[in-house]
């Protein structure tokens, strides 16, 4: 019995070998990044990136886009240091509100058949303008709550590492092992199948983008809980880094092929490499290209993958 | 009659008369005194986002799926570059729009070889190069702000006849696109690519060559907007073409230009662009702020596209 | 109802369905009774698959009524269907490529949510395998993708014979065997006959007729959207199912005269699988078999291999009629004129502009040249019929340089006149030196042309010509098992 690889293992060796050897790199640059705060500080933002990627994920899981994940994120950063902090209940009910806007959004987009691409760009011009509102200037205060929540320092393990493990656990589970993650991800295969089988897809896509509001949500109150005060353009960059996330973790643009764990490892990864360049003592200013060169050589990576493996299936 | 009727069906006329309504909504406010001024800074503004939205709906109208989100950091390179090339020389302008003009054609061509040597879809391909182009940008930035030369600095501030210059160099790029879109062989191509890559390869249509050509022309368009606008603006700044990366897609779908590709029109651009400016100034006149501006842009953008109503099923 | 005598567990009583003027079906009546295996067999465009699409839920039809255990049912639909047991194993894939099998059971099962349903999922689709294909060796967990192309077929068969709470009681197996090997072959068929003889009923549909005549108790044979012939299965001898598939009335031929085209030039060569493929100056070439052997893929290849991607060719070498008009086809945002003029602009352009006069005078011409009805070409495209749609996709072939032209089936769902008017045109034109590759699935139009290549599974396995161009050694080359 030949031991076969399944696709699922195959998709997360890239983005895992890619984060080991960033990883190794720059412990061998710096060992002494290899302790507790050290480890805490090169992963800390890693943490609502790795939420908002999953929030991606969930919405290319359905075959859609969102740009307006950055503006979104920025949002929630605005409401949870203002109306979060000074007038709970009202802030809970703002940003459950908005999860239910963005259900709204899947739902509108899938009646109407329209280019997920253009609403979610419009819907980003309407969340800045929200957030712009609240906050006209950087400001504002995080929680205490979730302040401590962010700054906890449990033992053995930093923060850090034990949030973005607790991401890839839930987010494994939902999407990939409950059977509302297998609904969601057949729309993304095969839509006419799965409504064949008496599914109702617009049921589907509206789950998909509410908990890919819901993830963001998350992502927005821990980045306020790192950054203690927010401002509207906080996490503007979210748009970009969360689809590349996603395709650097194994994920593809259409097919509903997504992985979870992999979303939340190129979420890692991607905060890695930055920090790698200035250990190299490479000037900061490459570090978006580092982003970006990253990413084009995991695509060719995963295309060389692909390729043998499609000739070996074809005997 | 007839004539006005045929006028409606066109898709650009909307944002026409959505411009020309946020204009007078204006100057009624301040009672007709600031008409040229407004005029002119609508035209001086928007003549930025008219050239880089031209190369932004050629890409759009290839059909699902073809975007260009490196547009903001090939402007960003290709002002920053050229002004550090030119330094502040008025001899060197000609060099400096020529290298301007090179990045953009370097941008366009590792585009589209990463589209198609990768196989991936053009958003990915063009947000992993906007990151090395950004990141190049700033390599050479430095947080140095150079001068444009004295020349070109007046060029781009001063007016032809009450016309501000920008705006002539957006016409006639304008002029050329227009000439392309609807009078050429290349422009039938393009529309045909959008419409379907499948019936556009059957009818004998050279697809990538075609596409190729595209994704250059909008980088190009995009790399001489970034040239004018760092020389208008005094400088190169890094963040400077962000703002244009949503705008050179909204003012694409503002002008009437079908998001599922294969129809699209100069003119409506031109009304986007105006629309875009006039509403700021308006809220202004009014007292609103930025924040309502642009909720008022977003649910502009998405009740244009909820009207317009998707066409091909399975296109994003 | 005494339920003595047995009813069908579906019966179609008089069914009426036509798209647009063709009659797909015209007015059927088929009971399927428990207990017993319905093999179906016919030519393209018989009624098989539509058929087969009013049983399953898919289709309505527009007149006649769907039954089930002795009962009209009033609203009948895919869930309908499916709550009475119907099952339809489809030629195309209908799992989702990304997901495991595991979780493919789990979408086809609504029922069987809640904890633990992958494992009670793995353990109906497992036993299914088992059952069906034992030995099969396929992996569960793995993804429907990366299963081949043959596993995946075993996967949608035992899918569909699975029982999570519905019990199958009807399956359609629509070319099941088509992807697999002999002895996973031989190991579905005994499957159907031990479901078969469990109670459950099959509708068989095969190219294979070996296999029909084997499996079958009782054999459909359609043509033209009617039930030509209904015998048991050991009525019928392969020989004998092609003669009753074929015309029952051997109408006279509009045959061309034969031509002697030994010493014309060659223009087109493709070496593959089977028999290689050859064009001469002025020839009709028709690519015939059943549909989906292989035939569209051919004319793709032919047309790739000789049309540019990156630059524009001066001159064309060949060009393309297409048969899925909405797939490859038309340009439905443009004018007729526009869908007209696309693949011969390089002619009507100079230094890159394209000269409004002359692609307007053009237009005008070949309008009248094979009268497409329209008041004004610059009216759209979609506002044409479909035949007239099909005749703008012809003049647009025809109007460029190209010496060959390849024709993708374009006949399809095409009234009459059209089509005497486009036999016309054709012959003209391979009189003056024009070649034509024409795939067709009717079969007037195969005995049409000069040379006809036969496909089966995607390979070339016949090769007739002149008087051997009959729709019975067609049909012979088709269907596998027969002696040609």
């Amino acid at each position: 019995m030949k031991l076969r690889l399944s696709a699922d293992a195959i998709r997360l060796l890239i983005p895992a070998l890619s984060l080991t050897v960033l990883l190794a790199a720059v412990f061998w640059l710096q060992p002494r990044a290899m302790s507790y705060v050290g480890l805490n500080l090169l992963f800390n933002l890693a943490v609502p990136i790795a939420l908002a990627t999953i929030a991606q994920m969930l919405i290319m899981a359905v075959n859609d886009l969102d740009l307006s994940m950055g503006t979104f994120v920025s949002f929630v950063a605005c409401v949870t240091a203002t109306f979060l902090r000074d007038a709970p209940l009202l802030g809970v009910l703002i940003l459950a509100g908005a999860i239910l806007v963005y259900a709204g959004l899947g739902v509108v987009i899938h009646l109407r058949n329209l280019p997920s691409i253009v609403v979610t760009l419009g819907m980003s011009f309407v969340w800045a303008g929200l957030a712009v509102l609240m906050l006209p200037a950087p400001g504002g205060q995080a929680p205490d709550w979730v302040r401590t929540l962010m700054t906890a320092k449990p033992p053995f393990v930093p923060m850090a590492i034990v949030a973005s493990v607790f991401i890839a656990v839930i987010a494994h589970f939902l999407v990939m092992r409950s059977s509302l993650g297998v609904l969601i991800r057949g729309v993304g295969g095969n839509q006419r199948s799965v409504e064949r089988a008496g599914w109702s897809v617009v049921y589907a896509r509206a789950m998909a983008y509410g908990l890919a509001g819901l993830f963001a949500v998350a992502a927005g109150i821990a980045l306020v809980g790192l950054t203690t005060s927010a401002d509207a353009n906080i996490a503007l960059r979210y748009t970009l880094l969360s689809i590349a996330g996603v395709i650097l973790g194994g994920g593809e643009f259409i097919g509903g092929r997504v992985s979870p764990i992999g979303a939340v490892v190129g979420a890692l990864t991607l905060t890695l490499a930055g920090s790698f360049l200035s250990f190299l003592r490479i000037s900061p200013d490459w570090q978006i290209g580092a982003q970006g060169a990253i990413l084009i050589v995991v695509l060719a990576l995963r295309l060389l993958l692909n390729r043998i493996e499609n000739r070996e299936k074809g005997r | 009659m007839s004539a006005l009727a045929r006028l409606t069906r066109k898709p650009w006329i909307w944002s026409w008369i959505a411009a020309f309504v946020v204009w007078f909504a204006t100057i009624m406010v301040t009672g007709g005194a600031s008409t040229l001024g407004l005029s002119q800074a609508a035209l001086t503004f928007a003549a930025f986002s008219i050239v880089v939205g031209i190369g932004q709906m050629f890409v759009i109208t290839l059909g699902p799926g073809n975007i260009d989100l490196s547009v903001p950091a090939t402007m960003t390179l290709a002002g920053t570059v050229a002004l550090k090339l030119m330094n502040v020389e008025n001899g060197m302008i000609l060099p400096g729009l020529l290298v301007a003009v090179l990045i953009g054609v370097a941008v366009g061509i590792a585009n589209y070889a990463l589209i198609k040597a990768l196989r991936i879809p053009p958003i990915i391909a063009t947000l992993s190069m906007s990151f090395i182009v950004q990141s190049a940008a700033i390599w050479t930035n430095r947080g140095l702000r150079i001068k444009p030369p004295s020349v070109l600095a007046d060029f781009t501030t001063s007016m032809t006849l009450g016309v501000p210059n920008v705006a002539l160099v957006a016409l006639l790029l304008s002029l050329l696109a227009w000439v392309l879109l609807e009078k050429t062989i290349y422009g039938r191509w393009i529309s045909a690519i959008g419409q379907s890559m499948a019936a556009a390869r059957m009818a004998g249509i050279p697809v990538d060559g075609v596409r190729f050509v595209t994704y250059v022309f909008c980088a190009v368009l995009a790399s001489l907007a970034g040239y004018l606008l760092a020389c208008f603006s005094g400088g190169a700044a890094l963040n400077m073409g962000a703002e244009y990366l949503l705008m050179s897609i909204a003012v694409v779908v503002i002008g009437g230009t079908a998001v599922a590709g294969g129809d699209s029109n100069v003119p409506g651009i031109w009304g986007a662009s105006l629309f875009m400016f006039l509403v700021v100034s308006m809220l202004n006149t009014y007292g609103l702020g930025a924040g309502i501006r642009l909720i008022m842009t977003g649910l502009i953008i998405i009740s244009v596209i909820m009207l317009a109503g998707g066409r091909q099923p399975g296109a994003r | 109802m005494t339920g003595q005598a047995l009813q069908a567990v579906i019966e179609v009583a008089g069914a009426r369905v036509s798209f647009g003027a063709v009659k797909a079906l015209d007015g059927v009546t088929l009971a399927i009774m428990p207990g017993e295996c319905v093999g179906l067999v016919g030519h393209n465009g018989a009624g098989k698959s539509t058929i087969v699409g009013v049983i399953n839920g898919g289709l309505t039809p527009h007149e006649g009524t769907v039954s089930g255990d002795g009962a009209v049912i009033a609203r009948y639909g895919i869930i309908a269907a499916r709550s009475r047991g119907v099952r339809c194993v489809f030629q195309e894939l209908s799992l989702c490529p990304n997901l495991t099998v595991v979780e493919n059971t789990r979408l086809m099962h609504r029922q069987l949510g809640g904890f633990g349903w992958r494992a009670r999922a793995r353990a109906i689709i497992g036993r299914s395998l088992d059952t069906v294909f034992p030995g099969h060796g396929i992996d569960c967990e793995l993804s429907v993708g990366e299963l081949s192309i043959a596993e995946r077929q075993m996967v949608e068969i035992a899918m569909a014979f699975s029982d999570a709470g519905i019990t199958p009681r009807l399956v359609i197996l629509d070319e099941p065997t088509s992807s697999l090997d002999a002895s996973l072959a031989e190991q579905m068929l005994a499957h159907v006959r031990r479901f078969v003889g469990a109670g459950g009923s099959v509708i068989f549909i095969s190219h294979i007729l070996g296999e029909i005549l084997s499996t079958a108790d009782r054999i459909v044979v359609m043509k033209d959207g009617r039930i030509v012939a209904e015998r048991p299965a050991a009525d019928f001898t392969e020989h004998s199912l092609v003669e009753a598939m074929g015309s029952v009335v051997k109408g006279e031929e509009r045959r061309r005269a034969a031509r002697d085209l030994a010493n014309a030039p060659v223009v087109l060569e493709h070496a593959g699988r089977g028999l290689p493929f050859r064009a001469r100056r002025g020839e009709i070439v028709g690519l015939a078999g059943l549909a989906g052997h292989g035939q569209t893929g051919m004319l793709m290849k032919l047309h790739a291999a000789s049309s540019g991607d990156w630059l524009p060719r001066k001159d064309p070498a060949v060009t393309f009629v297409a048969g899925d008009r909405r797939l490859n086809g038309v340009f439905e945002l443009w004018s007729i004129l526009r869908n007209f003029s696309i693949a011969s602009l390089g002619d009507l352009s100079r230094q890159g502009l394209v000269q409004a006069d002359a692609e307007a005078e053009r237009g005008a011409d070949w309008r009248k040249r094979i009268e497409i009805r329209t008041r004004d070409m610059g009216n759209g495209i979609l506002s044409l019929s479909g035949g007239n749609q099909q005749k703008v996709l012809f003049a647009r072939a025809l109007s460029t340089r190209a010496p060959v032209v390849l024709m993708d089936d374009p006949m399809r769902g095409v009234d009459v006149g059209t089509k005497q008017e486009v036999y016309d045109i054709v012959r003209q034109e391979a009189a003056n030196g024009r070649t034509f590759v024409w795939y067709s699935t009717e079969m007037e139009e195969v005995c049409l042309c000069d040379r006809v290549y036969v496909f089966r599974e995607g390979a070339i396995v016949a090769e007739l010509a002149g008087e051997a161009v009959t729709e019975e050694s067609i049909l012979a080359a088709s269907f596998e098992g027969t002696a040609a």
